[in-house]
């Protein structure tokens, strides 16, 4: 059995719902952090294959990818230092105590 | 045939460390296990033919958010708490399943127009002739940059000693 379009769609799919279930069930917020990396991973492998599979000269799928990782490291980086000014206030970093601004 | 064999191991790897990254207590266990899972996402886009694009993955995630998430957990010495579940566990395991179904049974039950073409190789040149050529996506290369440099200040006044 060769290998099409929808095995890339369905590991995507698989590797996103991980990364949801990180995002939502975590308290560590590093984790939480790594989750959304992860989830960013699986739309760019769905968008690699569109770009491989539908338009396979076009290459406009992986430029898409191209910029998610820029956008990604870029948050990746604002992220973790948010974090550690959080942790500096409040020598934690458990999102389920981060209530400052809960009404 | 090289390549079934290659994407059912690398998907399998993804996966298993995927799942290691959400399952695991120790905190930094999960980041290595995440470098793991970017990894073999990798090799996913070799199999793809999408050669830059491995590379850039390995330089910029393998290399560079990794080295960022370590030095966070090493910074926030919250390790011996471990990575522990919220109340919400349950109902955030039943939106990631009902999620994973539905989006299976979309992307299995579409007729994609899949062509027959055989793929560019190798990427590189046709991909900056994408990114820098006429009509192509000079301007958000150009926004990137903003981004990139508004984000690399933000982190430093951030993190700076007061």
């Amino acid at each position: 059995m060769s290998i099409g379009l929808e095995h890339y769609l369905i590991l995507s799919a698989i590797l996103f719902s991980i990364g949801l279930y990180g995002v939502l069930a975590k308290r560590n917020a590093i984790i939480i952090l790594i989750s959304i990396e992860l989830m960013l991973n699986a739309v760019n492998i769905a968008m690699v294959a569109f770009s491989r599979y539908i338009v396979p000269l076009l290459l406009t799928g992986q430029v898409f990818a191209i910029f998610i990782i820029v956008v990604a490291a870029a948050e990746a980086a604002v992220g973790l230092a948010i974090i550690i000014a959080i942790y500096r206030n409040r020598e934690t970093i458990d999102v389920t105590q981060v209530d400052l601004m809960k009404w | 045939m090289g390549l079934e064999i290659a994407f059912w191991i690398l998907a399998v790897v993804s996966v298993v460390a995927a799942l290691a990254v959400v399952l695991l207590r120790n905190v930094f266990r999960a980041a290595l296990a995440l470098v793991l899972c970017l990894i073999a996402v990798a090799g996913i886009y070799v199999t793809l033919s999408a050669d830059f694009l491995a590379a850039a993955q390995i330089l910029i995630y393998v290399g560079g958010i990794s080295v960022l998430i370590i030095l966070a957990i090493m910074l926030t010495s919250d390790v011996q708490h471990g990575s522990l579940s919220n109340k919400l566990r349950i109902p955030a395991l039943v939106v990631a399943i009902l999620f994973l179904g539905t989006v299976g049974f979309a992307a299995t039950n579409t007729p994609w127009q899949v062509s027959k073409i055989s793929p560019v190789e190798p990427t590189t040149a046709s991909l900056a002739g994408k990114l820098f050529g006429s009509g192509g996506f000079i301007l958000p290369v150009e926004i990137a940059a903003v981004l990139i440099l508004a984000a690399i200040l933000g982190a430093i006044v951030l993190v700076r000693e007061k």
